[in-house]
């Protein structure tokens, strides 16, 4: 065994430059880092800053344009630069390994995943029946039960989480010093994300390999590292422990980008969130002074002019000359909202036993069984549930995309819908409009802004000349678009931009209804707050009410007004917003709160879910969540369904275990929110954890 | 469609057979035997109904059964097009890989560039060319592609070779490019980075994770050209004087033999979709997710 060099990866005054335009335009600047060995090291920051950048040149995989201008990057003592192409192999086989986002894409779809790894430990030859001994042990070590079988699939068989896993063994198999998790979780359901969160940190213990984690989502970070390093504009702008950097953070980034997360079950009605305000400087932007300072309001004429270094603040750093004032950052969307108390109204929506049955290889799916849900002017109902649970069937009937089976109905504002689109009037379709995840498919790349919103207004609100100029003026304010923004196509627009433009779109024909479906999951943090402000705002403003369909629970609550839990199809727990979420809840709602990561690291136990949501085709008898269900009672849970009861008024779930008893279970985990919260006191005020 | 054409098109068969000094008597007569004058659905169907049964019908001209001339110069055009696909699979495959593995530098600029700029030749330019060079100037090869009776197997290919080379130039760029992007994208994609960063050879990447991924949708591509191969071949054929299909519909159609014409025609289009067939098959066999697409 050779000796070890002290740090796991040590990058020194690394620049990275991706060509183009003929330019070399500057990516990273000068970055310095240290990971230790064993230690778990969190980079963060917004799409862009060069997150990923800094993973590819560890492994000396940038793309094509992209070249290292200048620093030292040492793995485990050794030179990355030097290497020629033999030893390069030699220390990718050996010494670092990488898994990143989308799974599905990073395993060879025509091979077979035992293929895949044996031919791992073949390059330590390590060869047939040895290795695929040595690869089963390695799936039984990423916790794949029936490891034999998942050898002969393909990778498009098995599940994103299943995929994630076989990746991660594939990048454990050589026993690597250093590991790189380039956003591993990200895409995949907050249950799948917690089961693999948890394999990585109990693989931790088990091998000595040191982590690199690279994510946007700060409360994942927070959960798995020591350490973390926030990254800006390709700057290093903050490090320090996991718990000092997210609880007293010292650089206005950080506090800023901490204060866009809806969090301690922030509510619309309590509060606008706070926003980063400008844009990210562009790859190769010229800077002078401090990265941060045209977003920054506490920036003074020094920061413009005179780059800060890292100042050492005790074992943690900060790029900010104002560093003790970091937390003074004033905000920059107000706060305070006109929440006018709403009169209770008729219901804007009354859906009543939707069914929706597909046909799949010979067996019946229920897609979406027996939902019944009504929706009042102004409020939003959150949709909730893992891939697969039917929310978005379920918007799509809504929509009239797809039929419903005969026997339930949609009523809109008292008058029943056509199941189908084509049979719905003029007035039916537009007051129900959707706004889609990623706007970059939704809206056609080869018309303008302009174009787009036009067609829109006349399509749906059957405006002309003038009239159509007024309100195309109007909506495109409201959306916080400028008239500079009219004249570009889409792709000349950032995710954000374009998703107002989507929003706008949704809002011309002034809809009753608009199903969001996951509006903001494809886009950071800073652009979210500003999103979901926006949907806010709009709903104050026009009474219009949301379907809001998302995974991330803490967005959910930040909007909703009433939360239905779907599973397989059905509802499990349906109620206000505040009942659900602060229980006593269905076990699933449970579950899935638990899964989410907090911020916070005060974890309390989590509920764990075995296995994988069933098939829709071959449902569970009795309960369906019975198979997964922690709090499962006994036989009755196999042979009967529970029937949606109403457990207090306007709050019911489907689940035998009586209310009261619920309640008792749950109340452990219940008490200790309230206490954490107060316990955590004022200096960290609006950093409580997210749901 | 075809049929319709037939029947359409300005021009009496049976006069056309007769001769201009024809007694109009003869040509009516003439007309009824080879019962041209019945309706038109009527002539389609026991057209097509025949047709089904292996009867080809009658050619006009020659007062003979169709189907040994299609049976033929089919036999014969398959020859040709085994020589190119054999010529040029393989190698506009190559050409493609290589110019993918050398992205943006000379060699690929060669290759891409010099297939594409033969592709967009047609082939009558480039046969007369090459007809020239090898034929006239070098004398390498013959000019005409109908070999001596009783020729044996190599002296038929030696005769084939110059005809199957305008094939080969059109469908070199074509299939280069394909396996090119196809290479590009696979060298691109996720889980070629997922092979190299296990530290595998780079010789081991190439084989086993990149090449049968970038090379699907290039077969099929190939299976469509196969249909051209066949049944496109007019005028390679015309040029080489070469008895194969496309030649035969030539004459058919100068002479308003609209039973060979038909014929052969029909052929063509099922062995357009024979190939289309066999493509879609080997793709299926190939690629993991359609194979296994349904017993998930």
């Amino acid at each position: 065994m050779t000796e070890k060099a002290a740090n796991a990866l040590e990058l020194s005054d690394l620049s990275v430059a991706y060509r183009v335009g003929g330019r070399n335009r500057a990516v990273l600047r000068n970055l310095n880092l240290a990971i230790g060995q064993g230690e778990a090291y969190g980079l963060v920051g917004e799409s862009g800053c060069g997150k990923s950048t800094v993973a590819l040149s560890v492994v000396r995989y940038l793309p094509r344009n992209g070249s290292i201008t200048g620093g030292a990057i040492s793995l485990d003592g050794q030179d990355v630069m030097k290497l020629d192409g033999e030893a390069l192999r030699r220390a990718r086989a050996e010494s670092v390994s990488m898994v990143y986002q989308d799974p599905g894409k990073a395993l060879n779809p025509s091979l077979r995943i035992g293929r895949q790894l044996t031919e791992i430990f073949e390059l330590g030859g390590v060869m047939g029946e040895a290795a695929a001994e040595r690869a089963i042990a390695m799936l039984n070590r990423v916790r794949i039960s029936d490891p034999s079988s998942v050898m002969q699939r393909y990778p498009h068989q098995l599940s994103g989480g299943m995929q994630q896993r076989v990746a991660i063994a594939m990048a454990l198999a050589n026993d690597p010093t250093m590991l790189i998790l380039d956003e591993p979780t990200t895409g995949l359901d907050a249950t799948v994300e917690a089961e693999v969160l948890d394999l990585i940190a109990l693989l931790r213990q088990e091998l000595s390999a040191s982590i690199l984690f690279i994510s946007h989502n700060l409360a994942v970070v927070s959960k798995m590292c020591d350490r973390v390093g926030v990254l800006y504009a390709g700057m290093l702008v903050e490090e320090g422990s996991t718990q000092d950097v997210f609880n007293d953070p010292r650089h206005p980034y950080t506090v800023a980008l901490l204060r866009c997360l809806p969090r301690g079950g922030q509510r619309k009605d309590q509060g606008r969130l706070d926003t980063i305000p400008g844009f990210l400087p562009g790859i190769g932007a010229d800077i002078k002074g401090c990265a941060f300072a045209d977003r920054c309001a506490l920036a003074t004429d020094r920061c413009r002019s005179e780059l800060p270094p890292l100042y050492d603040l005790g074992g943690r750093l900060s790029r900010c000359h104002y560093h003790e004032q970091a937390q003074a950052l004033p905000r920059a969307t107000p706060s305070d909202v006109a929440a006018a108390p709403k009169a209770k109204s008729e219901p804007v929506l009354h859906v009543e036993g939707l069914n929706k049955t597909y046909a799949s290889h010979g067996h019946a799916l229920r897609a979406v069984k027996d939902v019944s849900v009504s929706l009042r002017p102004g409020e939003t109902l959150g949709l909730v549930g893992e891939s697969g649970s039917g929310k978005t069937t379920f918007a799509r009937l809504l929509l009239g995309l797809v039929p419903p089976d005969d026997g339930g109905s949609i009523r809109l504002e008292g008058k029943a819908l056509a199941p189908r689109l084509e049979s719905r009037t003029d007035d039916q379709i537009k007051a129900m409009q959707i706004v889609f995840q990623n706007p970059d498919s939704a809206l056609n790349r080869s018309h303008s802004i302009r174009h787009l919103i036009s067609r829109a207004l006349k399509r749906l609100a059957g405006l002309r000349g003038a009239a159509l100029q007024a309100r195309l003026d109007e909506l495109v304010r409201s959306v916080r678009l400028t008239d500079r923004h009219l004249a570009v196509k889409p792709r000349q627009l950032s995710g954000g931009l374009k998703q107002r433009v989507a929003i706008a779109r949704a809002f011309a024909g002034e809809p009753r209804i608009v199903v969001c479906d996951e509006p903001t999951s494809a886009l950071d943090v800073s652009v979210q707050a500003a999103i979901l402000n926006l949907l806010a705002d709009l709903q104050s403003k026009e009474d219009v009410s949301y379907i809001f369909i998302s995974h991330d629970l803490g967005v959910v609550r930040y909007l909703s007004d009433q939360i239905a839990v779907l599973y397989l199809g059905r509802i499990m727990e349906l109620g206000p917003s505040e009942a659900v979420f602060s229980g006593p809840h269905h076990p699933y709602t449970e579950a899935l709160l638990s899964a989410v990561p907090k911020l916070d690291q005060t974890e309390t136990a989590r509920i764990r879910l075995d296995g994988e949501i069933p098939s829709a085709t071959h449902p569970p008898p009795g309960c369906v969540f019975q198979t997964r269900c922690p709090r499962k009672i006994g036989a009755i849970c196999e042979t009967q369904e529970p029937p949606l009861a109403e457990a207090e008024p306007g709050h019911s779930i489907r689940c035998h275990i009586p209310y009261a008893e619920l309640a008792r279970l749950q109340k452990p985990a219940m008490q200790a929110e309230p206490a954490r919260r107060s316990a955590k006191g004022d200096r960290s005020a609006g950093l409580n954890p997210p749901c | 469609m075809v049929f319709l054409g037939g029947q359409v098109l300005p021009g009496n068969v049976g006069r056309a057979i007769l001769g201009p000094f024809a007694d109009q008597r003869a040509v009516d007569t003439l007309n009824h035997t080879l019962g041209v004058d019945r309706p038109l659905l009527t002539q389609y169907a026991s057209w097509i109904w025949n047709f089904l049964q292996g009867d080809m019908g009658t050619s006009y001209i020659f007062r003979s059964p169709v189907a040994p001339f299609v049976i033929d110069a089919l036999g014969n055009s398959m020859k040709l097009a085994a020589v190119a696909f054999v010529l040029v699979v393989p190698i506009g495959i190559l050409g493609g890989v290589i110019a993918a593995l050398n992205l943006n530098r000379p060699l690929d600029r060669i290759i891409s560039l010099g297939g594409l700029s033969v592709t967009v030749l047609p082939e009558f330019v480039t046969g007369i060319i090459l007809i020239l060079i090898f034929g006239v100037w070098l004398r390498w090869l013959p000019i005409s592609a109908a070999w001596p009776r009783d020729a044996g197997f190599f002296t038929q290919l030696y005769y084939l070779i110059l005809p199957s080379l305008p094939l080969f130039l059109v469908l070199f760029g074509y299939i280069a490019r394909m396996a090119r992007s196809g290479m590009i994208e696979a060298l691109d994609s996720d889980y070629t980075r997922t092979a190299v960063l296990k530290g595998l050879p780079w010789r081991t990447v190439i084989w086993r994770h990149v090449l049968r991924n970038a090379l699907l949708p290039t077969i099929t591509v190939i299976a469509t050209q196969t249909g051209y191969l066949i049944g496109g071949l007019v005028v390679i054929e015309t040029l080489f004087r070469y008895q194969g299909i496309g030649s035969l519909i030539f004459t058919a159609a100068r002479g308003k033999d609209f039973p060979i014409l038909e014929a052969g025609i029909l052929t063509i289009g099922i062995v357009y979709a024979v190939a289309t067939l066999a493509a879609d098959f080997l793709y299926s066999v190939l690629n993991p997710r359609i194979r296994l697409g349904t017993d998930q």
